[in-house]
């Protein structure tokens, strides 16, 4: 990784020679291949928290109460058998949710709901579409280390507070939760990590017009888009607008890695002491 | 054997409430609770359905013998085929398995075996979990410039040649292609796809055979030692095979993770619309004909299975709808085979295996 | 029978209560009647007939594994946790049978309370701890949580140690420390019966020796059943003991008298170190 940064750095460098880094971080028009060049990428970065964000308010919850009742209320019988369906949702590739995403999601869900019911103007390609699809990819991840952090708490703890009169709900909510908080943290850490760099699915739900907006039911461009695009064009290799890809795939790489070394971070300092 | 009851008690007199320990009120939070985790864990597994029904529908009369022999067709949905993916994500995948499996295993083995518990190692065993974690596009930039570009060394523009004058282009000219049949740089072919994969899947095989190494109780290492056994010994014949079972279980997992794999491979510039195989190896009659075809095939430009359906799916041809449905189904089917046998793999060794 | 029981006669007699001796009737708290319990197919105790009188303290002694925490773990239902458990009998807590049907449990397990024999402080505050309990049972006033939380802390002998730092985590008490404070958090719920399970074994001599103090002030109020393999704490602590035997009770009777004059051989082989 390293020796990428250094000759992303060197592509890269070439690109922060000729645009300047305030106007990279700074602009809000992203438009490298268009004759009035543009190079904010704070479009791009913005689409890419717009799904990452909607993909984390469809995942986490799901993960998070789909863990609770596997790890405290299903039969061992259960989880045996729900278990393989997290694992084959894991294992589907991206490409496919992504025609899931276009092909059924928008048309059936996203359109009667916000457009014929409630009036509202939905884009073919939508941020929304993509980020509960990239939502849904994440559960498995969320619900399985969640469920780790839930049953590492030690069943002393539990039978403390049944010996108190709880319920098992308050047993549940108010002792088994809180003391998993620190692993179920790390966990929502590394699905945002995961929903920022999601590629295909987005590639083909989210849409390509680099817009800064906060209206899911609009076509936008995430960083992770827009790298592909530019790959699959014909742009030349030694222009300015084939160089942004690396600028863009640097902050992309360091975004994750932020998130990543955060949620290891969290999970050393904070783990608790069943003492 | 008890006693008869202690000092002499009275029974109390009815002063104690009547139902004090009555049941309470208030339940409804409780059965709310339950009820949301629970509604949690069926509505994935009712998008899981309902994925693979929509798809599976779109599929139907679209997917038959034709669609997995034919070429690809960007005129005529009916006529378009998948061929090409498949046999290029055969290559991709075989060559990907041939980097990543020896230099994975290995290096779980030295980590595991051989390392001593210095800074460095320490540093590598933490940033293993870190790279898992890289989004896979990133490994893709990573691919372009090393394996695709090779840092523009070579070629006639290449700094190699500015500096020194000298122009390497490549190796073993082929008449029969008229090219080389390895140039240099590698370029856009299979062998940089399956290198920029191998670097995808290093960290999931190395952690996978950590585990795998890790399971295998001392007393097994032990008693090879103690036996008169060296050390490398010891893992050819003990821990290896021992490991096994846990190790393929990684291998087939990074596999199915490679195989569906796209972002990285468009980044190296795989096509979107390829129409013939790599090396032009359609069949076996070919590679017969033309063995070289098996040299060349490594260094071929390719497509792969996820491509082809990112291509159909971004078609504006309203058929090519279904076409990617059909691909899809391909894809799936081959990646639940895979996953099968790994789940079959891992009942059946670990019938076998107790310690 | 002779009295073999001497090396329990140098023990520091504790002036009883109030002037009252050991004989005074005292009403039955608990009541055990014709108690079988199983585990799956195995049983675990045996026609357990025992009363239970109210504020005292009721010593269950015996070797491990006899069912003495089995049988304390029944009187508040603890048990009903484990999967695959079944009784027969009845215990009566007053006059109901803390197992018929409409009993709801967890406003038994208010009632009655337990502290175990490794210390469980949640990972929360020392406030947080012993708020718990008048929490989930719907207390929102802070005022009277804030009052609870003092007089439970000072009824367990801890409050001068903590009240300068309620918020800290309860993590970071000593292990003595935290065990006060599960029995602080045990009288949070207001119970009349308090349980505990060997709640000094795990302890250092001198914190133990605060802990069977708080449990001599205890008794003027709660009713307490204590299991214990320490017989001389047993012999300390206790008004009333019971002797139990591979998930039998084989005698119970003022501590005092079990100590010096056993009726039953067994207890007089426990007690003098015979086995177990």
């Amino acid at each position: 990784m390293f020796s990428e940064s250094v000759f992303s750095l060197t592509g890269g460098k070439a690109f922060f020679q000729e645009v300047s880094v305030w106007e990279f971080f700074g602009s809000t028009k992203w438009s490298p291949q268009f004759a009035d060049q543009h190079f904010g990428v704070l479009p791009l970065l913005c689409g890419t928290i717009l799904v990452a964000a909607i993909a984390a308010l469809t995942g986490m919850p799901l993960g998070i109460l789909g863990a609770i009742y596997l790890s405290e209320y299903a039969t061992p019988r259960i989880r045996s058998t729900v278990k393989p369906f997290l694992e084959v949702l894991a294992g589907i590739p991206t490409v496919v949710y992504g025609y899931f995403a276009l092909e059924f999601i928008t048309p059936y869900l996203i359109r009667p709901f916000f457009q014929g019911l409630l009036g509202f103007d939905v884009d073919g390609f939508n941020a929304l579409s993509a980020g509960l699809v990239v939502g849904i990819m994440i559960v498995p991840m969320v619900c399985s280390l969640s469920e780790d952090a839930l049953r590492a708490v030690p069943r002393s703890l539990r039978e403390a507070g049944y010996a108190l009169g709880s319920t098992k709900y308050d047993v549940c909510v108010r002792i088994v939760v809180p003391a998993a908080t620190s692993g179920i943290v790390a966990s929502f850490l590394l699905a945002i990590s995961r929903a920022i760099g999601e590629t295909m699915a987005v590639v083909i739900a989210a849409g390509q017009s680099p817009v800064m907006t906060l209206n899911p039911l609009k076509s936008i461009q995430t960083m992770t888009a827009f790298m592909v695009n530019i790959s699959l064009g014909d742009t030349p290799a030694g222009s300015i607008e084939y160089k942004s890809l690396y600028a863009v795939g640097l902050t992309l790489f360091f975004m994750t890695l932020a998130m990543n070394v955060l949620s290891q971070w969290w999970m050393s300092r904070f783990r608790e002491v069943y003492q | 054997m008890t006693d008869a009851p202690p000092p002499a008690v009275q029974e109390s007199p009815a002063t104690s409430p009547v139902n004090r320990l009555g049941k309470e009120a208030g339940k409804a939070e409780n059965r709310l609770f339950f009820w949301t985790c629970r509604a949690a864990i069926w509505v994935s597994v009712a998008v899981l359905l309902v994925l693979l029904i929509s798809v599976t529908k779109n599929a139907v009369g679209w997917l038959d013998w034709q669609f997995l022999s034919n070429f690809d067709s960007a005129r005529s949905p009916a006529k378009a085929g998948m061929l090409s993916g498949i046999l290029g994500t055969g290559w991709v995948i075989i060559l990907t398995i041939l980097f990543a499996v020896p230099v994975g295993v290995g290096a779980a083995i030295y980590l595991e075996e051989y390392a001593a518990d210095n800074w460095l190692n320490r540093f590598i065993r933490l940033n293993l979990s870190n790279l898992a974690g890289v989004p896979s596009i990133v490994y893709g930039i990573l691919g372009l410039t090393v394996f695709v570009r090779m840092f523009g060394a070579f070629g006639p523009q290449g700094w190699i040649a500015q500096w020194t004058g000298w122009v390497f282009e490549g190796f073993f000219w082929s008449e029969h292609f008229q090219t080389y049949l390895i140039p240099l740089p590698f370029g856009r072919v299979v062998i940089s796809g399956a290198l920029t994969l191998s670097l995808l899947v290093l960290p999931v095989i190395i952690i996978a055979s950590q585990e795998a190494l890790r399971a295998i109780p001392s007393s097994l290492r032990h008693a090879s030692l103690a036996l008169g056994a060296t050390k490398w010994q010891t893992i050819r014949f003990q821990i290896l095979p021992a490991a096994v079972p846990g190790i393929m279980t990684g291998i087939i997992l990074a596999v199915s993770r490679a195989i569906g794999e796209t972002a990285p491979l468009v980044m190296l510039g795989a096509m979107t619309f390829v129409y013939f195989a790599p090396g032009n190896l359609d069949s076996v009659s070919d590679v017969m004909q033309h063995p070289e075809g098996l040299i060349k095939a490594p260094f071929d430009t390719f497509t792969v299975m996820p491509i082809q359906i990112f291509n159909w799916v971004r078609q504006s041809k309203e058929e090519f709808k279904y076409v990617a449905a059909a691909g899809i189904v391909v894809l799936l089917a081959i990646l639940l085979l895979l996953n099968g046998l790994a789940i079959l793999i891992r009942n059946r060794y670990s019938k076998h295996m107790r310690w | 029978m002779p009295n073999t029981a001497s090396s329990f006669s140098g023990l520091v007699k504790r002036p009883a209560n109030n002037g009252e001796t050991t004989k005074e009737t005292r009403r039955s708290k608990i009541e055990s009647r014709s108690l079988c319990f199983y585990y799956g197919d195995s049983q675990a105790l045996f026609d357990i007939s025992m009363v239970i009188p109210e504020r005292s303290v009721t010593a269950l002694i015996g070797p491990s594994g006899c069912g003495k925490s089995t049988f304390l773990r029944t009187l508040n239902r603890m048990n009903d946790i484990i999967e695959g458990t079944r009784h027969s009998g009845e215990i009566l807590l007053e006059d109901q049978n803390i197992y018929a049907p409409e009993v709801d449990v967890v406003a038994l397990r208010k009632q009655v309370g337990m502290v175990f024999q490794k210390s469980t402080p949640f990972p929360k505050s020392i406030f947080d701890n012993v708020a718990y309990g008048p929490r989930i049972g719907g207390l929102r006033d802070r005022e009277k949580t804030a009052h609870i939380v003092e007089t439970s802390l000072q009824r367990a002998a801890l409050w001068k140690e903590v009240q300068n730092r309620l918020h800290d985590s309860a993590m970071a008490l000593s292990g003595g420390q935290q065990q006060r404070l599960c029995i602080a958090r045990a009288l949070a719920t207001d119970p009349e019966v308090l349980l505990m399970d060997e709640p000094a074994s795990a302890l250092d001599p001198a914190s133990t020796a605060r802990i069977e103090d708080l449990i001599f002030e205890l008794k003027e109020k709660y009713t307490i059943v204590i299991v214990t393999h320490n017989m001389q704490q047993a012999a300390r602590v206790s008004d009333f003991t019971a002797f139990f035997l591979k998930g039998v009770m084989i005698e119970i009777g003022d501590t005092e008298q079990i100590f010096t004059n056993p009726k039953e051989k067994q207890t007089q082989d426990y007690i003098t170190g015979r086995f177990g």
